[in-house]
């Protein structure tokens, strides 16, 4: 896969992202690494930022799509 | 007991209980081995769990926590987190912080890794 799919899911779970990067780590497709700043994610606990990202692309953990993630997330611009 | 009851056990009874693929020994996954590498770094009391042994493990345990991805640490009793999350309380000191109030001080002397089998 892409990043651009994983881009958009993304961006729809984080209308207000100030900062939004997904990096194909090994250039095979299915290890990712996400970074996502939010006003929205302000005030959660890192175990809830992620839980949030993890919600966004539970499709493509699901089935397998994405092999491994790596999550970066930040609740202030 | 029934894989869900055992993983409860151990989330529950463990100072510091990691999830993981493979052993500390041998950890078959670049996440796992960073995780226990800053579980180590902080000096935590380590419980490992080997996940795959048995799909049904990674299925119930994922079931229990709501999270998805492997590994997983939990200090008593409650998600910590996975290994990015892990590594970012350790660099920061907060781990530390946490494991000094959540298992009292001189935790540290308790360093160990143990390794439980549920299959």
């Amino acid at each position: 896969m892409s990043t651009d799919p994983l881009r958009t899911l993304l961006q729809v779970a984080f209308p207000d992202a100030t900062e939004l990067d997904v990096v194909d780590r090994t250039g095979t497709g299915d290890h990712f690494q996400v970074v996502v700043a939010a006003p929205s994610l302000g005030g959660l606990s890192l175990v809830e930022q992620h839980r949030r990202v993890y919600d966004a692309l539970s499709v493509p953990l699901a089935d397998g799509t994405i092999h491994e993630l790596r999550i970066k997330t930040k609740g202030a611009t | 007991m029934s894989y869900s009851e055992r993983i409860k056990d151990v989330i529950d009874t463990a100072e510091v209980a990691i999830f993981m693929k493979g052993t500390p020994g041998f950890a078959m996954c670049g996440n796992s081995d960073r995780a226990l590498k800053a579980l180590a770094r902080a000096g935590a009391p380590v419980t490992a769990v080997d996940i795959l042994p048995d799909p049904a493990i990674r299925q119930e345990l994922s079931a229990l926590s709501g999270w998805p991805t492997i590994p997983q640490v939990f200090v008593k009793g409650e998600l910590v987190g996975g290994a990015d999350i892990v590594e970012e309380l350790e660099a920061s000191g907060e781990l530390a912080e946490t494991l000094r109030t959540k298992l009292g001080d001189g935790y540290e002397s308790r360093r160990r890794e143990t390794t439980v089998a549920l299959a």
